[in-house]
């Protein structure tokens, strides 16, 4: 009785999850016409500036977001009840528009003729530019650079971040704190010793979070980059949909992508299983 | 030379308006075990926040070794704290729970090593410096935390109901086992309970309290044996708290009755709380006793029986070692020596 409730979700698993996973393996280690081959792997070293472009950016992604979603959490964490919820609001509200719209929101901004250049422009900055060091453009680049795209992410993923973390904080015994303090230590070390060590699983999974989406993105590149920076995501994306299609060639890049996430993953719970063994002595 | 080492001086604290503490003054002396006692709400754990520093008195000042600590944050007093749920590092074993305070104090490893091991054999729990302490007992972690606090050698070690989570016959092997460590170690110790049997076990002096306020402080003799008021007579023990009036010197009148008793200095007339220990009450032969009344029920406490004799004005709790009959008319008496007489007190405490 009580296993039979469980069958829906094997079922449900298997099509939506093994079957694809499946899928991609066979298309990857097949050719056109249906023969087993590894010639689909031969093209990814030449891949392999993509592959580290995509993994440099969501690198940088992820420490921008833990940087700056880290003291937010802290900081929601330690509101009042009633402004905690308010913040909440104001971090999940953007993600009730449509993550397209919003990335177009990002692209007015930094286009050469967007807000923030016309803003540049108001304020002189830019003839400044042009007369005092010779600057020979009329608005500063910011659309289609690798830093719009590590924005884009940024922009989007932030709440990923923010929420495990801020979920493992306000969870935080507080007596906790009052015991380092009342063990000797000041303000810093109550922090160090105590609350960031107690917080690490928040942090892993936030970066989870952050970097497997980033890592695989395709469409903020494709906007905010226009492109020039090819990610493993638009490959992927070009196999499929582009003009270079080669559905082969696409599920061989995807699996390795797999394959290079979850080892990512692996080295990282292997560094949180450390910490909770050994603890703040790691700091 | 001021031998006190801390000194409370009329502390107020109110929580939302609501007064927590209502004018707390308080000495304590070194090597001392002093124990805070009284329902909970009564301002008890505040008052050791106080001290603690996690709370800062609304007016009033705290002096440690005669010097004001008022404003001084918990992490530079010369004190630490038991908590009542242990609060222990989950991320950190039991030897690095007890080298927190140490580290951070930049001693040097080695003699970190060495006051692990001797706080360990001090606690008794030898060879456990590896264990997760979320794998230990509840008494044992309750002994971690103790050793985590008293390795830092405390002028003071507060403790906030310690024994609270454990079970009738861990927390009497502790107790025993806190006043141990307390008098080897020769730290003063501030203890917070509402068990009164913990408190008259373990402590040199007993503050008892009730809705912000000092009701008395004591030793455990004297606040059994001499309560001041009437909620003193009643949290400490079981007591028969009968209202009276005092007729002269030595001359109460309750129940209908004159009784002789031994307490002087109160108005003529004055109505007073007469208290009476089940204890001190004798049965004997309705004829030659001053009162008498009927057995309404009966139960057995072990050492002795516990019985509800109603008389015409009051009904007696009587503690026994022979058994009477329920139903059965007995005589009750008194002997002035154990008339407790006690002044009203504004709020009804019962």
């Amino acid at each position: 009785m009580k296993k039979s409730f469980a069958y829906p979700y094997g079922v449900w698993m298997v099509i939506f999850i093994l079957a694809p996973i499946l899928l991609v393996g066979v298309y990857a280690f097949t050719s056109g016409d249906g023969h087993f081959t590894l010639h689909n792997f031969t093209y990814l070293p030449g891949y392999l500036p993509v592959f580290g472009r995509s993994f440099w950016l969501a690198l940088i992604s992820t420490a921008v977001c833990l940087l700056l979603g880290y003291p937010m959490a802290y900081i929601m964490s330690q509101l009042s009840a009633s402004r905690q919820s308010l913040c909440m609001m104001l971090i999940m509200l953007p993600m009730w528009m449509n993550f397209l719209l919003r990335t177009y929101a990002w692209m007015s901004i930094l286009e050469n003729n967007g807000f923030l250049n016309q803003f540049f422009r108001q304020i002189g900055l830019i003839s400044f530019l042009q007369t005092q060091f010779a600057y020979p453009l009329d608005y500063i680049p910011l659309i289609n650079t690798s830093g719009a795209v590590v924005l884009g992410m940024v922009y989007n993923f932030l709440p990923f971040m923010v929420l495990p973390i801020y979920t493992v904080l306000i969870k935080l015994d507080s007596k906790l704190i009052e015991a380092a303090q009342d063990l000797g230590a000041p303000t810093h070390l109550v922090f160090r010793r105590v609350i960031f060590p107690l917080s690490l699983p928040g942090v892993i999974s936030g970066i989870t979070m952050v970097f497997v989406p980033s890592v695989s993105t395709f469409v903020i590149s494709q906007m905010l980059g226009s492109g020039k920076y090819l990610l493993v995501g638009d490959l992927i994306d070009l196999q499929f949909m582009g003009g270079a299609y080669n559905p082969h060639l696409g599920s061989a890049i995807a699996l390795v992508m797999m394959l290079l996430i979850f080892l990512c993953m692996w080295v990282m719970n292997k560094f949180d299983d450390g910490t909770s063994e050994q603890g703040g002595l790691m700091l | 030379m001021n031998q006190n080492l801390v000194d409370l001086i009329d502390i107020r604290k109110e929580f939302d308006g609501e007064p927590v503490l209502k004018g707390i003054s308080l000495s304590i002396r070194n090597r001392e075990f002093v124990t805070l006692l009284g329902p909970s709400g009564c301002g008890k754990t505040t008052t050791l926040r106080i001290i603690g520093g996690f709370e800062t008195p609304d007016s009033g000042d705290v002096l440690f070794d005669g010097k004001r600590l008022n404003d001084v944050p918990p992490y530079k007093r010369e004190v630490n704290t038991v908590f009542q749920r242990y609060a222990l590092f989950p991320h950190l074993n039991v030897a690095e729970n007890i080298a927190f305070g140490l580290r951070i104090r930049n001693i040097h490893e080695k003699d970190i090593q060495r006051k692990i091991q001797e706080m360990l054999e001090l606690v008794g729990l030898r060879g456990f410096e590896k264990r997760n302490t979320t794998s230990l007992s509840g008494g044992q972690q309750q002994r971690v935390a103790i050793a985590r606090a008293l390795v830092n050698q405390p002028r003071v070690l507060l403790l906030d109901e310690p024994l609270g989570a454990l079970d009738l016959k861990l927390r009497k092997d502790m107790q025993i086992e806190l006043k141990r460590i307390q008098q080897s170690t020769g730290i003063t110790f501030l203890y917070v309970t509402h068990d009164q049997e913990e408190a008259l076990t373990m402590s040199d002096r007993v503050v008892v309290m009730n809705h912000g306020s000092i009701q008395q402080v004591g030793s455990p003799t004297d606040i059994y044996n001499e309560p001041e008021n009437a909620f003193v007579a009643d949290f400490i023990g079981e007591s028969n708290i009968i209202d009276g009036i005092m007729l002269e010197d030595c001359k109460v009148c309750f129940c209908g009755h004159d009784f002789e008793c031994v307490d002087k200095g109160f108005a003529t007339k004055e109505p007073v709380d007469v208290v009476i220990r089940p204890e001190d009450l004798r049965i004997g032969f309705p004829g030659d006793s001053q009162l008498q009344g009927v057995v309404e029920s009966i139960v057995f406490k072990g050492v002795h029986y516990e019985m509800m004799i109603r008389t015409e004005h009051f009904t007696f709790m009587v503690h026994s070692t022979a058994a009477e009959p329920v139903g059965k008319t007995v005589g009750l008496s008194v002997v002035p020596f154990d008339i407790h007489i006690m002044k009203k007190s504004m709020e009804d405490n019962r």
